[in-house]
């Protein structure tokens, strides 16, 4: 009884301390940010590396301070290139994955080819797509779309492919044609997978374009680290790096909370019922 | 009594010529409206002569007759449960009543302008199987029992002549299952469906049916028929009388000794 009491005045006191009040795991992100660059800023100072090595965050800042222009607008062209050709995949993964998901023998059919597709190295692609496109935005595009569409493919056709024999069944007897199945069944159910695999996506289509950019275009963060890097500007390279980090993480945020908005009955129950 | 289902002499092999034999022999017939169970050793193709009668497979040789009808491809006059509810989690369990509606012909093409005339049926039964007002509820929010009555509910709602329920209560505790074997006794007598259910529970099958098949272990072929003689409507205390017992022992015996036999 003595113990009950003790609770309740304790949970009554008004002040809690500071320490309890806050949200560990909400904050955990941040602060984890701001360790690594604070580790790495001590490393630099402790080691004495000279910024044409490993420049400290510090000087990367700094960077990122002087060639806010260039940096701003290579930003934005990466950010372009890389979502046009996610939106390309987009729409293709979705289209060849629904195909390939449709029959049992299309699907043992292509499944090879695709496996065979994505084991070629996407940045063996980009000489060819530069002899076709020449250099520029087309080739960091296509590498963009061509890097990100398989795992959208895989997942789509998965989805489609592991459909409920039962649930086939009782469709079925009703009187139900593929396109039925596919409709009622098919496609809502491969929706989580692909809303899943649109995270994935997102991330290869960022080194999909950066890799193209570097090698065969003059615009875009690519190009601008590769020129960097050229002249010595260690500090711009790491400034490119971090924008496209950033660039990264908002864009994989944006697709699970897109994922969590349109799917969120995936979360909640477990697809095998 | 005119015969709704007929199946005669049918053999099924799965995977071609070299396949498994599932089903040999199998000749049945169900009159309309009765209330037929088949129980038999495990894996003596009961589903399989579920799929038999729905027509999701057609038999290499014998001919399986629904309405009328030689079966050659879904008849679109059945409703069918199985041990898995399949309740599509995306769905409301109202939407997922109201499925059978956006595929069966006869009611694709009135479902939009008749809507609310077709909930208010799906909510009636399901304040038929006792799960009124959670019709608005996912299937995940559910019970598995809960489940399982809505279950029923889609085989209903498009008003099936014929009612396939394949173990449809394996899976739940005693009290529910005999609650939601009183669900289907009234549907029965309710609405004069033909009903054929494929239990492991005998005392179940000798509750509700009026016609119990027994087969044979696989290659599955009829076995036995047994008439039920008990009086309808049958109360739940018709299980503890001895007429019944003696027949749920008997089905037990001719179960064991065809498995024996297998
Ligand atoms: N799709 C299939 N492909 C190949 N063989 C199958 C298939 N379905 C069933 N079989 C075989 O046919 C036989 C009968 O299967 P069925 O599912 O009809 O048995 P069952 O009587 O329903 O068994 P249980 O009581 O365990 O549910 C089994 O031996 C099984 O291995
Ligand atoms: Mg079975």
């Amino acid at each position: 009884m003595s113990v009950v009491t003790e609770n309740t005045a304790t949970s009554a006191t008004p002040a809690k301390p500071l320490a309890q009040r806050i949200n560990w795991v909400k904050l955990a992100p941040w602060l984890y940010t701001i360790g690594l660059f604070v580790a790495w800023e001590l490393l630099v100072i402790v080691l004495q590396t000279p910024p044409t090595i490993l420049p400290a965050p510090s000087r990367v800042f700094q960077a990122i301070v002087q060639y806010w222009s260039p940096i701003w607008k290579n930003s934005l062209q990466t950010l372009y290139t890389t979502t046009v050709g996610f939106a390309i995949a987009v729409v293709a993964g979705l289209a060849i994955g629904l195909f390939i998901g449709w029959s049992k023998a299309i699907y043992a059919g292509l499944y090879p080819l695709m496996i065979g597709f994505n084991a070629i190295p996407k940045v063996a692609l980009v000489p060819i797509l530069v002899i076709w496109f020449g250099i520029g935005a087309v080739p960091a595009i296509l590498t963009a779309f061509l890097i990100s569409f398989f795992p959208i493919v895989v997942n789509v056709a998965t989805g489609l492919a592991t459909i409920e024999p039962e649930t086939e069944d009782v469709l079925r007897a009703l009187g139900a044609k593929k396109l039925d199945i596919m409709l009622k069944v098919g496609i809502p159910r491969s929706m989580p997978y692909f809303f899943g695999s649109l995270k994935v996506a997102i991330t290869l289509a960022f080194v999909g374009s950066v890799v193209s950019e570097t090698v065969a275009s003059n615009y875009g963060l690519g190009n601008m680290m590769s020129s960097a890097q050229s002249q010595f500007n260690v500090p711009l390279v790491f400034a490119g790096l971090l924008m496209l980090a950033v660039e990264g993480i908002a864009m994989y945020a944006l697709m699970a909370w897109i994922e969590m908005r349109m799917t969120g009955w995936a979360h909640r129950s477990t697809m095998s019922q | 009594m005119p015969h709704l289902v007929t199946i005669d002499n049918v053999d099924m092999r799965y995977g071609g010529a070299a396949g498994t034999l599932a089903v040999s022999g199998l000749t049945m017939k169900v009159g309309k409206g009765e209330f037929a169970a088949v129980v038999g050793p495990s894996g003596c193709g009961k589903s399989t002569l579920m799929k038999l009668v729905t027509g999701l497979h057609i038999p290499q040789s014998g001919v399986v007759i629904v309405a009328d009808k030689q079966v050659t491809k879904p008849v679109s006059i059945v409703g069918m449960a199985f041990q898995n509810p399949t309740m599509l989690p995306w769905r409301t369990t109202l939407d997922n009543i109201l499925l059978p509606l956006e595929i069966v012909e006869r009611h694709r093409h009135r479902l939009r302008a008749n809507k609310k005339e077709y909930v208010e049926k799906a909510e009636h039964l399901l304040e038929t199987v006792g799960l009124k007002g959670f019709g608005s509820k996912f299937p995940w929010q559910l019970s598995g029992g809960m489940q399982q009555r809505a279950n029923l509910c889609r085989a209903l709602i498009h008003e099936p002549e014929l009612l396939m329920l394949d173990e449809p209560f394996g899976a739940l505790d005693a009290f529910t299952r005999e609650e939601l074997w009183c669900v289907i006794r009234d549907l029965h007598a309710a609405q004069g469906v033909t009903i054929i259910l494929v239990t492991h529970d005998l005392r179940e099958a000798t509750f509700l049916a009026d016609r119990i098949f027994v087969m044979s272990a696989r290659p599955g072929k009829v076995l036995k028929e047994h008439a039920v003689p008990f009086a309808r409507p049958r109360d739940l205390e018709v299980m503890y009388e001895k007429a019944f017992n003696d027949m749920v022992h008997e089905l037990h015996g001719e179960i064991a000794s065809a498995r024996v036999v297998a």
